[in-house]
């Protein structure tokens, strides 16, 4: 049982160090290292990077428009395939995808650094907000898509250059979903997330409305009624359970919740940051609170997670990010009971784990507590709602997300999802990014020969 | 270690490596430099009349580079030395004094007139020089004023003024010739005629390095104008090589010695010079690019090379591959190889699979049961090499020589006879066997 004093307080570190603990954590290449860096692209045939890439962009050719300092041309064939190649090329898990599939690992150990060649390419883009893209000629055809995330977002920027109106409601204050609100602040730096968001919808015919939400201001109905065809790229508006008692008193919150305020906080020194942390969870939030709380000044943090290394959700890169930031990563053990003292702090009862023979998770009866000022839960995300779920009840749902097939259409005729809401994913931007892009191409299809 | 100890017409020097006739050889603070460094030998800048020529006061040089900005190749629109006669030939004197182990040759372009000869030679042989070198190949500017490669494109015109040399000289006379010519042999033979001791080989190429992608103009320009200059460094060396070889192992100049000259960078450069006819060799850009300290691995790597070769000096190596240039109609046609990949190396880049398909002969797999995998068809494969030339793993891919059985190519039995195109049935011009 805790004893001490919650210690929770703004200002653990002064504003300027915290801004620097918050600066770009992989600082983009200047043109010396990145004409280097592009001179070790072997250009190889049917490049296994490319295979390797949720949206299939030809990487060995926008690498090799680098060297030819066509930025524009390497910008464009990143572009055409992921409009939110911006965004990927700082957020990408890319030593899982493209950098691991990189013929030089076999050669020498060190894969091309294609995310930050990718970035290299697409910053100045941005930067001068430079139009490679025009929407079509008018269909006649007006699309809604549901959500102003990765999915939604590339969805609707296919649809219009496809030659589609498309109206995106949003449920958030700002499009971007979790671009602007999820992402670590580190990999996203001087407000990227929103220029590129900018960028996505000045290729005009795309009418964004936001703070309106599904099952609570419109209906699906309202939808197919209106509209020649619905996408649904919503993502997972609520956190899951740890399924324990006493989850809900203060001091255990949300990672996500914390997360999304420290995005939009203006000043990150204002803050309240607890002395004492420990995160519950195995993915790549698991990593994004514990690192950015460390860095908002937190003295101890320890992930907890029940499996081993292994099976983290997060890559190799982000567990080491953790742990040279200072963070202890704690396997094999499992949260039994939350308690909290009179003076605030938070008593997380833990019990060790291991595998069975079957090699089913057990707890292995050993114990041991861990006392915080605040506990993260980071154990994954699930559909919101029980108004979406009333909603989403005219679907087929699996596991708690919407089932599509491989061109993103859902069980009923003229509806389409893609994104975190969807079964089968991997809750990555890029995957978001293509389903809707592969969506966009299915119902522009649809409505041309429908 | 293999002694580097080098005689050139002879000329001795403690190396094969001279520095050429250039900007690094323009004045005795370089060539002390150098000296100190331990190069073998300089030839100095070129020498003309006085009074001296003027060079632009903008870009003399340009590069083309690698991304990683490494100089592949080199352009420079400098002309001779552009100071006073006598200033040089003091420095010459001095420099000649402090070292005499090493060669010191004097570089001269002068007129076409052969008073001009008579009177400018004896005076520079006075200053204890080892030897002449004609320039005949400065291909921009000199060559508008007659001179330079406006001598050395003209086989008359070289013999003509090799003879005007020699006769007012008495140390060795080696003519430097132009690569811009058609047939480097009928050249070197009007040297050889004119009675040069030996010729030294390549000049600079003529060139425009590239455009300026803002101005459309060409890069570099003095003030908006620009001008060809002469190309070197690491791009020229195989066009040099040829040149060198052709000499050695024509008839009527393979007697002629020879100084190797063109995008000599290290060691191994100056053993392709040397194994291909040259006696000694000439560096300009190399020292340009990175300074004189190159010296060190020129001669240690020539040195542990000649080692490793059994070889006791570089006299040994001298010519030791002109027998194996010969021309295309004499290589035998009966000689059959196919690519072959070490899968062990393979990194699957699939460069040769692409290659070979989309330009040559569809000789390479792409996937085999399903697979991403590489491997020569050797039904197809007709031996060209391209494969081995673009795999970017050293030592995956090879060539290798079917001794006997049938090419599966062509279904013909593999024949150890030699038989080449002079007599081969589809030759209209064959010569019976």
């Amino acid at each position: 049982m805790a004893t001490s004093e919650a210690d929770i307080r703004p200002n653990r570190l002064d504003k300027a160090e915290i801004e620097d603990n918050f600066t770009d954590l992989h600082p983009p290449l200047s043109r010396s290292e990145a004409l280097i860096e592009a001179d070790r692209c072997y250009f190889c045939y049917d490049a296994p990077c490319t295979t390797a890439c949720p949206t299939d962009i030809d990487i060995p050719s926008f690498i090799q428009k680098i060297r030819s300092d066509n930025i524009r041309g390497s910008a464009h064939t990143i572009l055409k395939e992921n409009i939110m190649g911006g965004m990927c090329a700082r957020v990408c898990p890319t030593e899982v995808l493209c950098e691991d599939a990189c013929v030089r690992n076999t050669h020498e150990d060190k894969p091309v650094e294609i995310g930050l060649l990718q970035r290299y390419a697409t910053d100045p883009i941005f930067e001068q907000a430079t139009q490679l893209f025009e929407a079509g000629e008018s269909s006649g055809k007006i699309v809604a898509v549901v959500g102003g995330g990765p999915a939604g977002l590339s969805c609707a920027h296919r649809l219009a250059m496809l030659g589609h109106r498309v109206k995106v409601f949003n449920r958030d204050a700002k499009p971007g979903g979790l671009n602007e609100y999820g992402i670590a602040a580190y990999k996203t730096v001087d407000n990227f997330a929103q220029r590129e968001v900018d960028y996505i919808l000045s290729i005009g015919n795309i009418d964004v409305e936001n703070n309106v939400e599904l099952g609570v201001d419109f209906t699906l109905g309202d939808l197919r009624d209106k509209y020649d065809a619905v996408f649904l790229g919503f993502g997972l508006g609520a956190v899951n359970a740890l399924g324990l008692d006493d989850e809900d008193i203060p001091g255990v919150e949300d990672a996500v919740d914390y997360i999304a305020d420290l995005r939009q906080a203006d000043d990150k020194s204002t803050l309240p940051v607890g002395r004492r942390v420990v995160v519950v969870g195995g993915g790549m939030t698991a990593i994004d609170i514990a690192v950015q709380i460390k860095r908002l000044g937190a003295e101890d943090v320890v992930i907890t997670y029940r499996r081993g290394a292994e099976q983290m959700g997060a890559s190799e890169f982000e567990q080491n990010l953790a742990q040279t930031n200072g963070v202890t990563i704690l396997h094999w053990a499992a949260p039994t009971s939350l308690s909290r003292s009179d003076g605030g702090a938070v008593t997380i009862e833990m019990e060790r784990t291991e595998l069975d023979q079957d090699g089913r998770l057990q707890l292995t009866g050993e114990t041991f507590s861990l006392e915080a000022d605040v506990i993260f839960k980071a154990i994954g995300q699930t559909l919101a709602g029980d108004t979406l779920a009333q909603e989403l009840g005219k679907l087929d749902v699996d596991g708690g997300k919407i089932v599509v097939d491989a061109n993103q259409a859902t069980s009923i005729d003229g509806i389409w999802a893609g994104g975190d809401c969807v079964a089968g994913g991997d809750d990555l931007t890029v995957s978001a990014v293509q389903h809707g892009k592969v969506a966009a191409i299915s119902i522009d299809r649809s409505l041309r020969n429908g | 270690m293999a002694d580097l100890k080098s005689e050139f017409l002879g000329i001795h020097s403690p190396n094969p490596f001279w520095l050429a006739s250039a900007p690094p050889t323009d004045k005795a603070y370089n060539v002390n430099r150098a000296f100190e460094a331990g190069w073998g030998g300089a030839v100095w800048k070129t020498l003309g009349e006085d009074p001296p020529i003027v060079n632009v006061s903008g870009p003399r040089y340009s590069a083309l580079h690698s991304n990683e900005r490494r100089v592949i190749g080199f352009n420079n629109i400098e002309l001779i030395t552009d100071r006073p006669l006598q200033t040089n030939l003091d420095e010459m004197r001095q420099i000649k004094r402090d070292w005499p182990d090493r060669a010191l040759v004097a570089s001269v372009m002068l007129p076409m007139n052969e008073e001009a000869w008579a009177k400018y030679v004896p005076m520079i042989e006075e200053t204890g020089a080892d030897a002449f070198e004609l320039n005949f190949g400065c291909p921009h500017g000199m060559s508008e004023r007659g001179m330079g490669a406006a001598v050395g494109q003209v086989p008359e015109y070289i013999q003509m003024a090799t003879e005007w040399c020699k006769k007012a000289a008495s140390i060795p006379v080696i003519v430097k010739l132009t690569p811009n010519v058609t047939n480097i042999v009928l050249t070197a033979k009007a040297a050889k005629e004119g009675g040069a001791d030996a010729v030294s080989l390549i000049n600079t190429i003529n060139s425009i390095m590239r455009v300026n992608y803002d101005t459309l103009t060409m890069f570099p320009t003095t003030d908006g104008m620009g001008t060809h200059g002469g190309y070197c460094g690491e791009a020229v060396k195989p066009i040099a090589l040829n040149m060198v070889a052709e000499i050695a192992r024509t008839q009527e100049t393979r007697d002629i010695p020879i100084s190797g000259i063109g995008g000599i960078s290290d060691w191994r450069d100056a053993v392709d010079f040397l194994a291909l006819g040259a006696s000694n060799v000439q560096i300009c850009t190399a020292a340009m690019v990175y300074g004189f300290k190159i010296i060190d691995d020129l001669t240690d790597g020539l040195s542990s090379f000649l080692d490793d070769k059994g070889m006791r000096s570089v006299t040994e190596l001298v010519g030791k591959a002109v027998p194996s240039v010969t021309d295309w109609q004499y290589l035998n046609l009966n000689h059959i190889e196919k690519a072959f990949i070490d899968q062990d190396l393979c990194i699957q880049c699939g460069r040769c699979h692409i290659v070979c398909e989309d330009t040559s002969h569809q000789a390479i797999t792409n996937m085999v049961d399903g697979v991403r995998h590489f491997e020569v068809i050797d039904e197809e494969c007709v031996g060209c090499n391209l494969c081995v030339s673009v795999c970017p793993v050293d030592g995956c891919m090879s060539m290798r020589h079917l001794e006997a059985g049938t090419d599966p190519r062509t279904g013909r039995p593999i024949s150890n006879e030699k038989s080449n195109w002079t007599t081969h049935p589809n030759n209209p011009m064959r010569k019976d066997k």
